[in-house]
Order: C-alpha cells, then structure tokens, then sequence
C-alpha cells in the first residue's frame, strides 16, 4: 500500500454537468430568468451579454415591422426517402420535434418590411432536429430566394445549424449545391443577401449558403466552423486555440464583416437595408 | 434498417408472445412459423447491409486506383499545375490539364496517396481551404479557355484542422460549389472512391455526375454517422446500411446520373481496364454537353440542383 492520499473525490462524485442546466440559466453566468424576462431581453443575458438561442418566431416577430411579416411554404415537410432507422425511426424523431417546437421545419420563410424595406427572411431554429438541414430546409431556403427575386427584395438568412441532416443520407449533402445555385439566382438578379450567423453555424451550412452573403455579420460567441473543436481534436489531436472557431476568431481571421450583439442587428441590417436600396 | 414487414412480424410476435396461452399448440405453432419468418428477413437484411459494407471497404480499398493513376492512363500531354497562389500547395488536391480523346480538359480530383509518407504529404485526399482556391484558380482557367472540366472525387472528406478553420474551410467549400455553378464550359465529375461530405460536393456540382460500381458518396464517413446516432462507431455497418453510400441508392436518389463499371472483382483488380472504362464514360458524358452553349448548360445545371431533394 503505497497510495496513501485522501480520496478528496467524494463529495464530487456527481457533479452537475453543463448540459442539466436548465434551459432559462445562464452557462457562463449561472443567472437565471423566467421566459417572459428572457424573451423581453432578445434572449441575450442581462447580466453578461451571453446570447441564448433566439427561436425563429421570435426572431422574425423582432425584425420584421408589426404584422408585415407573411409566412411562405409554411406546409413544406421532410419526408423520410430512406426509411432512416437508428436506435429510433426518423419519422418518430421528426415528429417529436414538431410537437416540441410548433415548428414544421428547421427553417421559418416568408416577406415583411424592415424599417419599412421590403425584405425576405430565412430564419433557423436551433431546437428543430439541431437546425439540422435536410431536403425540406434546403426547399424552404431554395423558395426563400425565389420569393426574394420575384418581389425584387434583398434577403437576410439567419443561420443556426448543426449542420446537414445524416437521417436524410446523400440528399441531406445535396442541400449545399441547391442553397449554393439558390444563391446565384440573387445574384442573377443583382439582390443581396445578408447573412446573420448565430451559434452554432457549422458543417454543411457553413459550406453552403451561410458562406456566400455579400454582407456576413455573426453573433458574439457563436461558434462557426466547418469541423467543430470536438472533431478536430478527436481527429486531428491538435491543440486548440483558447477562442477556436468562435465568431471573435472568424472576425480576425477576416471571414465574417462584423460581430454585433442581437440588440443593435435590428438597425445594423436596417442601415444595410438603404445602402443596398435600388 | 429494418422493413416495414419486419417490424409488423416484431409486433405482431411480441403480442403472441404476451397472450396468456388459452390454446396452447396453436399459438406456438403460429409463434414458430412467425420467428421463421423474422429470421428469414434478417438474413434479407444482413445480405444487403454486407453487401453496402462490401462497397466501403473496395471504395477505401488500399490498392484503389487514385486520381493521378487515372490521369496517367487517361491523359495525353499532362501538365500538372501547382498552387494556389495566394498560400500553398495542397497535395490533397491535384489540378492540371492534358489531352481527352484530342480535346484539352482540366482536370480537378483528390489525391490520397500510396504510402505512409506520401499519406501524410497528401493528408490522405482531406483538402485544406488551399486546394479548394488551387481548383478554383484551375476552373477560371477552364472557363476562360474553354476546356471542359473534369473532377475526380475521392476523399474521406474535407481536412478537419485548426490551421483549415482558421484559413477559412467552410467559406472555401461554398465558394468552391458556387463557382461550379457558373461555369460556362462543360463539367463531368466521377466519384471514383470516397465521395466524402463538403469535401466531395466541393468540386462536383457538375453538369454530369458520375460514380464507379464500387464507390460510396456520404454526407458523413459510416464511423462518424454511428458515432453519432448510435454512440459507438464499431456500429459503422449498420450506420452505412441506414444512409446507405452505395452507387445503387445514389442513382436511384438521382444524386448520380449514371454508374461506371469496374472490372470483375473491383477497381482495384485492375487498373488498365477500370482506366478504360472510366475514359469511355468521361468521354460519352462530355460529348454529350459539347454541343450546348453556355446559358443552356448553365440553366440545366441550375435546375439539375434547384430539383435535388425528397419532401413532403
């Protein structure tokens, strides 16, 4: 018995790990706010700035102008091409997550005015499936920038994406070049896009429409990346940087135009809005 | 992936089992001819999830003709073009232009390597955001001379590093697509191995997109997927016979326009005769575009994409 240490362990042997925090507190600051405090403060913390996830509702009820806001291909679903099974059906996993959300897709689309500019949003929710993308999200935004060109208007896209959907196999990878040729029909057209990165942006979105906005802001402390920390390190055993992959080290590394807080993107875009206007 | 007749017999056989047994001999005999059944379809199942498992072992197959085995066998008069200009050299990427069937093509694929330190030097066929703008150099070049591009597709996918994030991947990957999507001449892409996520899709958003017999093309590697869903990637099989990376599933999805044949046994078998094949398919696929002018090819190719995808 060499081992004569104190088991100092004991009283830590379960310790609460991040992800059984409760939704409403803080993970960097620990405060923590009822719904209504949350949705008031734009989902951003009062206490430190962090940015909590802002549902897509949410999001467009605060960009767009009162009651302008039109929703398109609202009735646009997944469909389940492969009869995917994992240790449960997708369509079990898809449905799931409509009655969680109320949302029929990872993506919310439709026309408003902004500080009275015709515009066209394509806005992600995160608790859908991670904003995973698969063919109906890939439809919805193909739509989004249709829309956007028949009615001459730019488009703000906002990115909240784990990446591409795998239950959908291979066509979940074809959403890039579709989004990627979506893209191109607004250039055709001479419209912009502007795309507001919010955490996470990864994988499949990062390479795909997310990347190709003529004006590119991102949210503070989003994570966008095409391979995230966890794989690098799994694959790769580097060492990463203390702010890897993080919007502060895309701005340095001069691969988005801006980082501005939720507060100040309603007029950011807004000021974007009468540059670009025709 | 089990059928939906499976998991009717599963349901049908778990309510059997939980009767309470008034009829004795019946009921088990009903039970047995059922369980028959069920072992019947497994074995069903197991056949295809070998034989999609038997397609991602020959794609990563160490003898696997690669992309400049082909370029030697194919090619007349290569020259092989470095560079991205801006940064580096990737290795993973090679670009170049040389002769197909007395035309000037250039020519775009992944390269993996034969040994451990070409491996290495390659980063086994993962590009870095360098070899994507290297292509993108290459395809300008094609557009503005009006050499027909040709990609060849074989990577595990797209490099997963800090210098890669930082130098921009993703973007790099977009843009890559995008550029695709404007070319004016020709593009015929094959997947001639491991049709590996964004790393694949970056540079083959072609007019014609072709994929050997034995080749897989993913949006995730089986062992990613399977870590993933099924928290274990030792389930990897089950993980590629879910999504299902064959060239079979990827014609019938229309990701694929068309298969290219191996010789028996697999590419690897023989690299002249799987080069021969190979060439008869490049050449058929762009003789077919030769003829359209550039806002024809451009408008089909956009609606060849904008069309991708199953929904309800």
């Amino acid at each position: 018995m060499t081992e004569t240490r104190i088991d100092v362990q004991v009283e830590h042997k379960h310790p609460q790990p991040d992800e059984q925090k409760h939704p409403n507190t803080c993970p960097s600051c620990n405060s923590h706010f009822r719904d209504d405090e949350l949705a008031a403060a734009l989902y951003v913390c009062t206490h430190c700035g962090h940015h909590f996830p802002m549902p897509a509702w949410a999001r467009i009820e605060w960009l767009a102008d009162d009651d302008s806001f039109v929703e398109e291909a609202a009735d646009v679903r997944s469909a389940d091409p492969l009869g995917f099974f994992d240790l449960r059906p997708y369509t079990e996993r898809l449905a799931e997550a409509e009655l969680n959300t109320g949302l029929g897709e990872a993506m919310v689309i439709g026309h408003a005015t902004l500080d009275t500019h015709p515009v066209e949003l394509a806005v992600m929710d995160f608790s859908f499936m991670g904003g995973s993308m698969g063919s109906a999200v890939g439809e919805k935004f193909a739509r989004a920038c249709e829309s956007a060109v028949s009615r001459e208007t730019p488009l703000i896209a906002v990115s909240s994406s784990g990446g591409a959907r795998m239950q959908e196999g291979i066509l979940s990878l074809m959403t890039l070049p579709k989004t990627v040729v979506a893209v191109q029909d607004l250039h055709d057209a001479s419209l912009p896009l502007f795309v507001v990165m919010a955490h996470p942006t990864t994988a499949g979105v990062l390479a795909s429409f997310a990347s190709l906005g003529d004006v590119t802001i991102a949210e503070p402390g989003a994570l966008i990346a095409f391979a995230g920390p966890r794989v690098v390190q799994q694959t790769t055993r580097e060492k990463l940087p203390e702010d890897f992959a993080l919007a502060e080290q895309n701005l340095r590394f001069g691969h988005v135009d801006a980082i501005v807080p939720r507060p100040e993107q309603r007029s950011y875009l807004a000021r974007l809005l009468r540059l670009f206007a025709r | 992936m089990p059928g939906d007749a499976e998991l009717r017999l599963r349901e049908r056989l778990g309510k059997l089992s939980s009767l309470p047994l008034l009829r004795g001999t019946r009921v088990s005999g009903e039970k047995e001819r059922l369980r028959k059944q069920l072992e019947q379809l497994e074995a069903e199942r197991n056949q295809t999830e070998d034989e999609i498992w038997r397609s991602v072992e020959l794609a990563r197959h160490p003898d696997r003709p690669y992309t400049l085995d082909y370029v030697e066998r194919i090619l007349d008069d290569w020259v092989e073009l470095h560079g991205d200009r801006s940064r580096a050299d990737d290795g993973a990427l090679v670009t170049g232009l040389g002769r197909l069937d007395g035309r000037t093509i250039a020519l775009i694929g992944q390269q993996k390597g034969r040994d451990i330190k070409e491996r290495l030097d390659r980063q086994y066929g993962m590009a870095y955001p360098e070899g994507y703008a290297k292509a993108m150099r290459v395809m300008n070049l094609a557009d503005r001379f009006g050499f027909p591009l040709v990609s060849l597709v074989d990577t595990p996918g797209a490099y997963p590093g800090v210098a890669a994030e930082q130098h921009g991947q993703g973007g790099a990957i977009a843009r890559s697509q995008a550029r695709m999507v404007r070319l004016s001449v020709p593009s015929v892409a094959c997947v001639i191995g491991e049709g590996g996520s964004g790393g694949a899709i970056a540079i083959a958003v072609s007019d014609r997109v072709l994929m050997q017999e034995n080749a897989i093309y993913s949006v995730i590697t089986p062992e990613g997927c399977a870590a993933i869903l099924w928290r274990d990637a030792g389930e990897a099989k089950k993980a590629a016979a879910a999504f299902k990376p064959d060239a079979l599933h990827c014609l019938e999805l229309g990701v694929v326009d068309g298969i290219v044949a191996e010789p028996p046994g697999g590419a690897q078998e023989d690299h002249a005769e799987a080069a021969r094949l190979l060439k008869a398919a490049l050449v058929e696929a762009l003789g077919e575009l030769e003829d359209l002018p550039a806002d024809e090819l451009k408008a089909r190719r956009r609606a060849k994409f904008r069309g991708l995808g199953v929904f309800a």
